[in-house]
């Protein structure tokens, strides 16, 4: 877990795209070049822009509620080896995850663009609410693929995402999930280029949106590092997080890049395990490839078809990765291990109990992290967790699991995320 | 740029007619392989000059409900992406000029230099690459330069001139011009976003120009016909397949279409 230190680690958080080492890249339609194109120029111009980072500052500071604080989850890390563990309360952001930061950012540039719609996928649902939320904020027109399979286990998140305006298409092709969401929002995107933003909810897809994606949730590691500073008076040994497409993880990793002695912990949903093939694993159990506009680990099969992903959470169940993360396991400087359903249920339970915050699905996979995180490092560790959304959603899931509810057959390997 | 190459001899032929040539495509495996490769040898009966293999995948984001409907079938039926060399090999035999057009990741997985060198080995001209832009694809321009095979990229309403340019250079058999903004599927007017696209496209190149995306009647392919060098018609032809009762019927209609559509390519030029 210690990172190497005969790395350029100077260059680490210089990468700007399109390729991360033999990752990224554009592999689109031609039909699409001329908008990513145009979009990485807007993108560039407003960060370098004054007005615009301001308006974002400002929309941050009043609107979703940042800085989002640092928590010491002090009971709970009596089970992490006695490690001090400090919890990135990405869950109080107005929207319940770090979602918000990138939908914002990615908003306010549509506007610049002179565009007035935007499209999103989604799977749980909580990027879809974020972008209706920030569409409804900003008076554009929004419309959501989500996959039909999706909208009848995430009802209550449609139901959100209409309250807010925004309209909800179901996408009954393919797997009906996430990816197919995805390959239809682009089938948007291309035949409605020329008015409309693909408001992208996470580090993958073709350039620029990695690298976008990236920069406007990096906010999250350098409020992080400075306030694990603050409280602690050195840096982390270890930053953990979550790894479904990455873009929580990437924007708590990204501002400790350089720093050669922080050590960064990714960890995949493992569904079932990696081993019953039933997982979302795209580092561990995948192959590199291209999906989705870049190239990447992909879960595939030996003729490069896409296969399903498997994960109780539906923010994890994604069949790619972010190729900043393809690119930062290959090189060695972060570390990516798998976590199955039962373990991240276990460490959701036990946060519940030690520390009255119910973490999203996603987030109880880093908490799973930062058990065995602790647990290496032992009492002189410090393990810092992006706690990056809250589980309200997820109640009926875990109330589910743990046979809280009166319907006995709900048995865990029923559960509606658990079936795919 | 000016290579020799099979499928600039068919275009050139055409254009020595005064007439459009008829690039048809169907993906192998729908309804079966068997049936597919069939029903590729019944496009040539029809009159295609050039067949495009499609290769199921399944992530087609350049695909409209159509094919995405015959491509899950195939798939779910077990179609790999060596039956696309059976197919090619069908058409190469029947007498008309192959092509096989694949999403990327199918053949990254395969093996550039493999895919290339079976695609070849098959009877193959080149490949079609909806989702491979210049740009990513040195590794292609080596296979295919090393197995002879033709390059086909795609260029669109929103290519700017500079990107027309570095497309058509590095082209090699024809330039596909997806006409209008958006996935495959057959539409009711093919629109003049076309015509001024290979306008535009014949302005820096001297490659042939193929329009494809919506054509499905004699009469659009006539009115493309009158302006590019080549008619590209897909989901017309996929769908003629699915809405067959059986295969014989299936085979007919095909061929039907094509005898229509290949009317249609030697009326543009008068009409």
């Amino acid at each position: 877990m210690s990172a190497p230190t005969d790395l350029p680690v100077q260059a680490l958080t210089a990468h700007r795209g399109p390729y991360f080492g033999r990752f990224g890249g554009r592999f689109v339609p031609e039909a699409l070049v001329a908008a990513l194109d145009e979009l990485d120029r807007e993108f560039t111009a407003a960060m370098a822009d004054p007005a615009f980072t301001a308006e974002l500052d400002h929309l941050h500071r009043t609107y979703s509620g940042r800085p989002s604080i640092l928590t010491e989850a002090k009971r709970f890390a009596a089970h992490a080896g006695g490690a001090r563990v400090l919890l990135k309360r990405e869950d109080l952001n107005h929207t319940g995850s770090h979602k918000i930061n990138n939908v914002l950012g990615q908003a306010l540039l549509t506007k610049r663009m002179g565009k007035k719609r935007v499209i999103a996928e989604t799977g749980a649902g909580q990027h879809g609410v974020a972008t209706a939320t920030a569409a409804a904020l900003l008076d554009l027109d929004c419309v959501v693929y989500m996959g039909e399979e999706d909208t009848r286990r995430q009802a209550l998140n449609v139901a959100r995402m209409k309250l807010l305006g925004a309209e909800v298409i179901p996408v009954t092709a393919g797997s009906r999930t996430l990816k197919d969401a995805i390959n239809e929002a682009m089938r948007d995107w291309v035949t409605n280029v020329a008015d409309t933003h693909y408001l992208l909810g996470t580090v993958a897809g073709p350039h620029p949106f990695p690298t976008m994606v990236r920069d406007f949730h990096r906010i999250i590691g350098v409020e992080a590092r400075q306030q694990v500073l603050d409280l602690v008076g050195r840096l982390p040994d270890v930053v953990v997080a979550c790894v479904g497409g990455g873009s929580n993880a990437i924007g708590i990793f990204h501002a400790f890049l350089d720093d050669a002695g922080v050590a960064l912990l990714g960890l995949e949903a493992g569904g079932d395990g990696v081993d019953t093939g039933r997982h979302a694993s795209s580092i561990t159990g995948g192959l590199p490839g291209v999906l989705h506009g870049n190239r990447t680990f992909v879960l595939q099969d030996e003729d490069g078809q896409t296969v399903e992903s498997h994960s109780i959470s539906a923010g994890l169940d994604y069949p790619g990765v972010g190729p900043e993360h393809s690119w930062l396991h290959e090189i060695g400087r972060a570390t990516y291990e798998p976590v199955t359903d039962a373990e991240a249920m276990e460490a959701f339970r036990l946060l519940c109990r030690t520390e009255g915050i119910i973490p999203a699905i996603e987030s109880a996979h880093a908490l799973a992290g930062a058990l065995r995180a602790g647990q290496r490092l032992g009492p002189d560790g410090v393990v810092l967790v992006n706690l990056s959304g809250r589980g309200d959603k997820d109640v009926d899931t875990a109330a589910r699991w743990f046979g809280l509810v009166p319907d006995a057959e709900q048995a865990p390997e029923a559960t509606e995320a658990g079936d795919r | 740029m000016s290579a020799h190459t099979r499928v600039g001899d068919v275009l050139a032929d055409a254009r020595a007619q005064g007439r459009a040539a008829l690039v048809a495509y169907l993906p192998v495996g729908f309804p079966t392989v068997e049936d597919s490769v069939a029903a590729c040898r019944a496009l040539v009966e029809g009159g295609a000059d050039i067949v495009e293999v499609g290769v199921p995948y399944s992530d087609p984001l350049m695909d409209g409900p159509v094919i995405q409907h015959a491509v899950e079938v195939a798939l779910e039926r077990g179609a790999r992406p060596r039956d696309a060399f059976l197919a090619v090999r069908a058409v190469a035999d029947a007498g008309a000029v192959p092509l096989v057009m694949t999403y990327w990741n199918l053949v990254d997985r395969y093996g550039v230099e493999r895919f290339a060198a079976d695609l070849a080995d098959a009877g193959g001209a080149g490949l079609i690459t909806p989702d491979l832009i210049p740009d990513e694809a040195d590794e292609w321009f080596a296979a295919a330069d090393k197995h002879d095979l033709d390059k086909v990229f795609l260029v669109a309403p929103s290519s700017t001139d500079e990107r027309l340019l570095s497309t058509v250079r590095a082209c090699r058999g024809f330039v596909y011009a997806a006409s209008t903004m958006g996935v495959t599927g057959t539409r009711g007017t093919v629109g003049n976003a076309a015509e001024a696209l290979v306008a535009r496209t014949k302005a820096v190149t001297d490659l042939p120009v193929c329009v494809g995306l919506g054509v499905s009647n004699r009469a659009q392919a006539a009115e493309v016909a009158a302006f590019a060098d080549g008619v590209i018609v897909g989901s017309a032809f996929v769908k003629v397949l699915a809405d067959a009762p059986d295969r014989e019927s299936g085979l007919d209609a095909l061929r039907a279409l094509a005898a229509d559509l290949a009317a249609g390519v030697r009326e543009g030029r008068t009409a």
